[in-house]
């Protein structure tokens, strides 16, 4: 008797001392990123890097990529979200538990997961190219093209959010509304998306997080710019891509730039991880 | 009643109350038979038993009325379950007052066994038997859920009434006869007017049986055989 | 069994002598080919309070939800027969939705307030049917809270958010939130099962109170609380309604062997 539960109490240990170790090398990795990231991009972390733009080189800073960053999440996010929340609320009120609801509900999770250069690729071809052909030859990447490409980044996630919060709705709710006799448009609009609101906004903040570290889908079609410009319809550079190209050069000072940047998006993301927790921690503490 | 309760201990504390009424009823047909004896064999050290042998029904009756209690409260019972409990509650009621004429007949021997024997105490003991059996068959259909023997012991206590209208009759021709012999008769009456009572609340189980099986008040109306009350009779002294 | 017996134990179906308030006769009800209810045949009275209860999955909450065919927005679903309120049919499609649920309101299992204040609950849906100036609102909103016995918990927090109450007060709060709109029937599907027993006495005492005005249907798992609050009890097993009679009778006397076994606790 006393052996057996001596053997349960080690058992114990063993699988707690496991686990821990564990937990621990995924916090140090993720520990010896930020540190890495802080103690390189502290070097040019100054306030050059954000007044100076990245025409003087080593001697520039990122301010038009962080300009044409905002502009292009911006324009991603501005496209996303309408379109994610109406598709998403029409999975979830109207196309629930139908075949057509379930396709596209399966279809929407395979976007989820789609490569992003692909993404990039396929706004190239139905953006980019097009449009060259309107210029007469002149290639149009633009701040624009950037921005839709991201926007399919994250419109997956927002439909996805979007559904599933409305789902968490309780159907009793519904319920209610529909037997006072409200329709199902005021019902949908008044009371359902106001009662899956902060799980959609999180959403949102997430896909933003999500999209405002992407390098990818931006090569082909925001292409980079070293100049400052506010034009969404110009070549626009954005932060990833920035630290992408000076990632690959051989100078040190390009180099603690990329380094600074990295640290930027990281803290931009962070921050933003931050916010969607607040918001939907507040929702759930709610009920 | 063929299935179980889902909750078993309901069952076992159901079967427990049956147990407890159908134990007092023999203690009290048994008290009845034993004051016929004292009464026959003029014993007056065993009527004092009898008489104090009434305290065991009374506690019996104190413990019913508890797990009633008990019952309603902790079972909530319902429909059947609720008409059995409180069918057991009046009847446990009944069997206490049948022990308290027993009891008085068993303390009316006393000072009947002081005086010289009378021709009609034999009288007595007919009625006794007849309550007796009464009060043994009733408790009978009781164990069984046998609301229709019930209703036949319900109709054969007419047989009493008429007994004891009788018995009655000529308990006031004795005393009408002899002045001496009023005080034993005085006695024989009140006895035998306890032993119809009892016969009475035999009835009354049958009804509690009745209600309790059928969930309805056992509606057909009692002929009233006891003409003892009727202003035709003769009156004492008259 | 014997003659008496037999006629001691006659089921007695006979409907209440006024006219009832609802009149269902064959209902039948279908889903994913579940025959949920089968030829459901019953008079609801007015002004009463009628009680339906039986096991998880007999049909009782089915059969409340058809009373205001909230399950139309289920798809693949489908009743059968009648159900008339006051004389006509509401399962004709012709019945307007919008009609028929401002003349039956439900409340629900769980409390559901509206992510709203509380002032916007019990107005939400009247602002749909009617047009009230803001002083008639006020006074509209007002009455419904009364008649919800929430008011005076309430009057002075009307602009809080209505998540904010207890689990009670959120489901007397739904009580005014559909007496509100003037119903005429009153549809309680187990409207106490999340609730304490305060709670639950508060809301029994509203039924009782709100039984001079409204028709009540209400469905539940305690037979004690059909017992204390109903006039009249249907008991549902399997789809069918077994018995359906005065609630004295049924807690006291039920004509079915099935009723009295469930009633007494000897299902299983």
């Amino acid at each position: 008797m006393d052996l057996l539960y001596f053997r349960r109490r080690l058992t114990n240990a063993l699988a707690l001392v496991l686990s821990t170790l564990a937990t621990l090398v995924g916090l140090a990795f993720l520990a010896w990123i930020l540190w890495e990231t802080l103690r390189q991009g502290l070097a040019a972390l100054d306030l050059k890097l954000f007044t100076k733009i990245t025409a003087y080189g080593d001697q520039g800073g990122l301010a038009n990529a962080m300009v044409g960053s905002l502009i292009i999440n911006f324009v991603g996010i501005a496209i996303a979200t309408p379109i994610g929340v109406l598709a998403g609320t029409w999975l979830a009120e109207y196309a629930n538990r139908t075949r057509l609801g379930e396709t596209i509900r399966f279809l929407n999770d395979i976007l989820l997961s789609a490569p992003s250069i692909v993404m990039g690729l396929f706004v190239y071809t139905i953006i980019v190219l097009p449009s060259t052909a309107l210029t007469h030859g002149n290639t149009t990447f633009s701040g624009f093209a950037g921005g839709v490409a991201l926007a399919l980044i994250a419109l997956p996630v927002i439909v996805r959010t979007t559904d599933e919060m409305l789902r968490l709705v309780p159907p009793t709710l519904r319920e209610a509304a529909l037997s006072l006799g409200v329709p199902q448009w005021k019902l949908t609009s008044q009371i359902l998306l106001r009662a899956a609101r902060s799980g959609i906004v999180t959403g949102v903040l997430l896909a933003l997080a999500r999209i405002s570290g992407e390098t990818a889908p931006l090569l082909f079609t925001a292409f980079g710019n070293n100049f400052m410009t506010f034009n969404p319809l110009d070549k626009m550079s954005s932060l990833p891509q920035v630290i992408y190209q000076y990632a690959n050069d051989p100078g040190e000072t390009m180099h603690a730039l990329a380094w600074a940047g990295a640290f930027v998006v990281t803290l931009f993301v962070l921050l933003l991880s931050l916010a969607s927790r607040l918001l939907f921690a507040r929702k759930v503490s709610h009920d | 009643m063929t299935k179980d309760h889902i909750i078993k201990s309901y069952d076992s504390e159901l079967a427990r109350l049956t147990g407890e009424i159908v134990r007092m009823g023999e203690l009290a047909a048994a008290q009845l038979e034993a004051a016929i004896d004292v009464v026959e064999r003029r014993d007056d050290r065993a009527a004092q038993r009898v008489v104090a042998n009434d305290d065991a029904i009374d506690a019996l009756e104190q413990e019913i009325s508890h797990d009633v209690v008990r019952l309603l409260a902790l079972r909530a019972p319902m429909a059947g379950d609720l008409r059995n409990v409180f069918a057991a509650l009046r009847i446990a009621s009944d069997i206490e007052r049948i022990g308290d004429y027993a009891a008085n007949v068993a303390k009316r021997s006393i000072p009947l066994s002081m005086v010289a024997p009378v021709a009609p105490t034999s009288g007595l003991g007919l009625l006794a038997r007849l309550a007796a059996a009464e009060v043994r068959d009733v408790l009978g259909a009781y164990a069984r859920q046998d609301a229709e023997q019930g209703y036949q012991v319900w109709k054969r206590d007419a047989k009493l009434d008429e007994a004891y209208t009788g018995y009655f009759r000529q308990l006031l021709t004795y005393m009408m006869e002899d002045p001496r012999n009023i005080t034993p008769c005085t006695h024989l009456l009140f006895m035998a007017k306890n032993i119809e009572r009892i016969g009475d609340h035999a009835t009354n189980i049958a009804e509690n049986l009745w209600y309790q099986v059928y969930g309805e008040p056992l509606a057909k109306q009692r002929d009233n055989r006891d003409l003892t009350s009727n202003p035709d009779m003769p009156r004492l002294g008259g | 069994m014997t003659n008496a017996a037999a006629l001691a134990l006659a089921p007695s179906m006979a409907p209440p002598e006024a006219e009832p308030k609802l009149k269902v006769r064959d209902l039948n009800f279908h889903y994913d080919g579940f025959h949920a209810l089968k030829n459901i045949g019953m008079d609801i009275p007015e002004k009463q309070v009628t009680a339906i209860i039986g096991p998880s999955g007999c049909g009782k909450s089915t059969l409340l939800r058809i009373f205001n065919r909230i399950y139309a927005i289920y798809p693949k679903l489908k009743a059968t027969g009648s159900i008339e309120l006051d004389g006509e049919n509401i399962l004709d499609p012709r019945y307007s939705l919008n009609r028929l649920r401002s003349k039956v309101g439900m409340v629900f299992q769980k409390p559901v307030p509206f992510p709203m204040t509380i002032f916007e609950n019990v107005a939400y849906g009247i602002r749909h049917h009617e047009r009230l100036s803001k002083a008639e609102m006020e006074a509209r909103v007002e009455q419904a809270l009364r008649g919800g016995a929430l008011w005076d918990e309430v009057k002075d927090k009307l602009k809080q958010n209505a998540l904010g109450l207890s689990g009670g007060q959120q489901q007397r709060l739904c009580i005014a939130r559909a007496i509100a709109l003037k119903p005429e029937v009153l549809l309680l599907d187990e409207p106490t099962s999340a609730l304490d027993p305060i709670a639950t006495g508060r809301i029994e005492q509203l039924i009782e109170e709100l039984k001079s005005q409204f028709t009540i249907v209400i469905v539940t798992h305690n037979m004690q609380q059909a017992a204390r609050v109903s006039d009249r009890t249907a008991f549902m097993y399997l789809g069918e309604l077994v018995e359906y009679d005065e609630t004295e009778k049924i807690f006291t006397k039920p004509g079915k062997k099935q009723t009295e076994d469930y009633i007494t606790g000897r299902f299983g």
